[in-house]
């Protein structure tokens, strides 16, 4: 499954916005002063006249593009995921999510995969932010292909999107016959001892788990969770009853984000253990991207370690 | 402006006052002070400039206003009552748990509000987008926002400031409700933003300074504001806070406080004494 490509989540953002450019002229592409850095910048060489820097003011940016999308503009709004979902909380709670206006938050360099710029940049607590808002959708893609299809799927829906890129050039997970539908999991590889759910870069760190955990004679579950909200309880519930114990994955903090949703929706229903691996509640720091996700646990390795206490937990 | 026009407008901002007193001596709860300061500018808007349709209220067309200063909500929902948007017999039910008339503005639920704000800093931003939207899909409707002075202390305002003079939206105009009082105390006590029209020039903004309770006033700089090319329009208008109310102007105290029963009574009293001069 998994091949030689590798593309960062953020390339595609810019390369989908271009297509949906080509296709839509009540698109809008806003930035605040890192086209460069987002990809939109490639909207903006393609549609200048659609494209506006509103400078370094994520409060403003919001602000404006709830404004745009209310005289019936699709605005996407771009930053970094540090300064739209965190400076930018209250204006996208505010002057979107309530209004329910039809803007698509791209931000890119969410997580510790920002590498060298440090803690200050490291976004680990966007999910938990932005899933706290009435009808606020999360779309967190895997690869290149989901990353795309995301950005489609985001334009196509009506009302409020947050969608999370990352920096680090990632491995391609799906082929071109990919399929995306907004609130679906899917099983990628199934198994019957416990179930991996997995969401963003840490989807292919969980395939890559299942696989080595064969050795351990542990048969893993494989669930791809690109939406975070509204987040599907029916796989959850599926690979509860299934497996009888659960390993969430994600590149954020350990509280709130893909392994509180899942918790909240095992507690409720099918209560087996469900052990998060993500960021522990720290800040991150600077290094080299993949050093640090090792650093910080969020590698095959570790999943595979949680897999194997999630397993011995079973009644 | 000839005389009866004068007594016009002064007629529906005096029952625009009479209900932003109803609404908030029903509601137990709200903020008399901050409305009653506007009943005047939104006497000119919504009779002689905004081109809204009460039976079309999201013509896309259509002016917008933002209230960008969103707990002045008592006075819109007086006027657009006044204005056949909604029954004014609703204003009873401001701020009830089973009426559409929010605390604040929502933009979903009420007729005749293009955005629902109420944290400060945040309507400027949104009118800002929509006088871009205007300006990208070459339509000619006008945006106007309506802020308070100690709204001018969020950062936000100045960022949205900024980005509309740089952009040059003259289909834009915000009006600074300047009546000197914020919740904590005088502006001055707290954290001033004044020189206030030098500020928004600094911004490459048109600036405007009058009595916000002179028609005429208001008026002339609705006309300058849209002669002036290039350069969105900021009025700041020196006001009264709680106008209309004898015990309730330049009271800190009314800023967000309910009257009692007998308040209540002498408010409406004074009101309807001024409704049957003008009257008369």
């Amino acid at each position: 499954m998994a091949e030689t490509v590798k593309c960062a989540t953020r390339d595609a953002y810019g390369k989908t916005l271009v297509e949906l450019g080509e296709q839509n002229d009540k698109i809008l592409v806003l930035d605040a002063d890192l086209a460069a850095a987002t990809k939109t910048g490639m909207f903006k060489k393609a549609f200048p006249e659609r494209f506006i820097d509103v400078g370094i003011a994520e409060g403003n940016l919001m602000g404006v593009a709830a404004g745009l999308a209310a005289t019936g503009h699709i605005v996407f709004a771009s930053s970094f995921a540090m300064f739209a979902a965190g400076r930018a909380f209250e204006q996208v709670r505010n002057s979107i999510g309530y209004p329910h206006l039809n803007v698509k938050i791209g931000a890119t360099h969410a997580g510790i995969s920002v590498g060298e710029d440090g803690a200050s940049h490291q976004c680990c607590e966007d999910i938990a932010l932005m899933r706290t808002i009435p009808g606020m959708v999360i779309l967190n893609p895997a690869d290149d292909i989901e990353a795309r299809a995301c950005v489609l799927a985001a334009a196509a829906h009506d009302g409020p999107v947050y969608m999370r890129f990352g920096r680090l050039a990632v491995p391609r997970v799906f082929d071109e016959s990919y399929q995306f539908e907004i609130g679906k999991g899917a099983v990628l590889t199934e198994g019957t001892d416990v179930t991996i759910i997995a969401t963003g870069l840490m989807v292919n760190e969980a395939l890559l788990a299942a696989e080595s955990l064969k050795a351990d004679g542990i048969s893993a579950r494989v669930v791809n969770m690109a939406t975070i909200k509204p987040i599907d309880r029916d796989i959850i519930v599926d690979s509860a009853q299934k497996t009888g114990a659960i390993v969430t994955a994600e590149e954020h903090s350990v509280l709130g984000g893909l392994g509180g949703a899942v918790a909240e929706v095992v507690c409720e229903t099918v209560p087996v253990p469900v052990l998060r691996v993500g960021v522990e509640d720290v800040f991150g720091k600077s290094g080299p991207a993949l050093e640090l996700l090792h650093i910080f646990g969020l590698d095959a390795a570790h999943i595979a370690e949680k897999a194997k206490q999630a397993v011995a937990l079973k009644k | 402006m000839d005389d009866s026009m004068k007594r016009e407008l002064k007629i529906f901002a005096t029952r625009a006052r009479m209900g932003v007193l109803e609404g908030v001596y029903n509601a137990k709860a709200g903020h008399p002070g901050g409305s009653l300061s506007i009943c005047d500018l939104l006497s000119v808007l919504y009779n002689r400039e905004l081109r809204v349709d009460p039976k079309n209220p999201k013509a896309q067309n259509r002016d917008r206003l933002v209230l960008s200063k969103g707990h002045a909500a008592p006075a819109v929902y007086a006027a657009l009552a006044l204005k056949g948007f909604f029954p004014e017999e609703d204003i009873k039910t401001l701020r009830k748990s089973d009426s559409y008339l929010q605390g604040h503005p929502n933009m979903d639920k009420v007729p005749g509000i293009d955005m629902s704000t109420g944290s400060l800093g945040q309507g400027i931003s949104a009118a800002v987008g929509m006088a871009l939207g205007a300006k990208l899909d070459n339509a000619d409707y006008r945006v106007y926002t309506i802020l308070g002075d100690g709204e001018l202390e969020e950062g936000q305002v100045w960022e949205a400031a900024m980005f509309a003079g740089n952009r040059q939206l003259d289909n834009l105009v915000a009006f600074i409700d300047n009546n000197n009082l914020q919740i904590d105390g005088t502006m001055e006590e707290v954290n001033a933003p004044y020189p206030i029209a030098e500020k928004f020039a600094a911004f490459n903004w048109n600036t405007i300074e009058i009595d916000g309770h002179d028609y005429d006033a208001i008026e002339a700089a609705l006309a300058a504001a849209k002669a002036c090319k290039g350069k969105p329009t900021a009025v700041v208008m020196k006001t009264v806070k709680g106008k209309g109310v004898s015990f309730m102007e330049d009271a800190v105290g009314w800023h967000g406080c309910a009257p009692n029963t007998e308040q209540y009574e002498q408010a409406m009293t004074e009101l309807k004494a001024a409704l049957t001069a003008l009257e008369a």
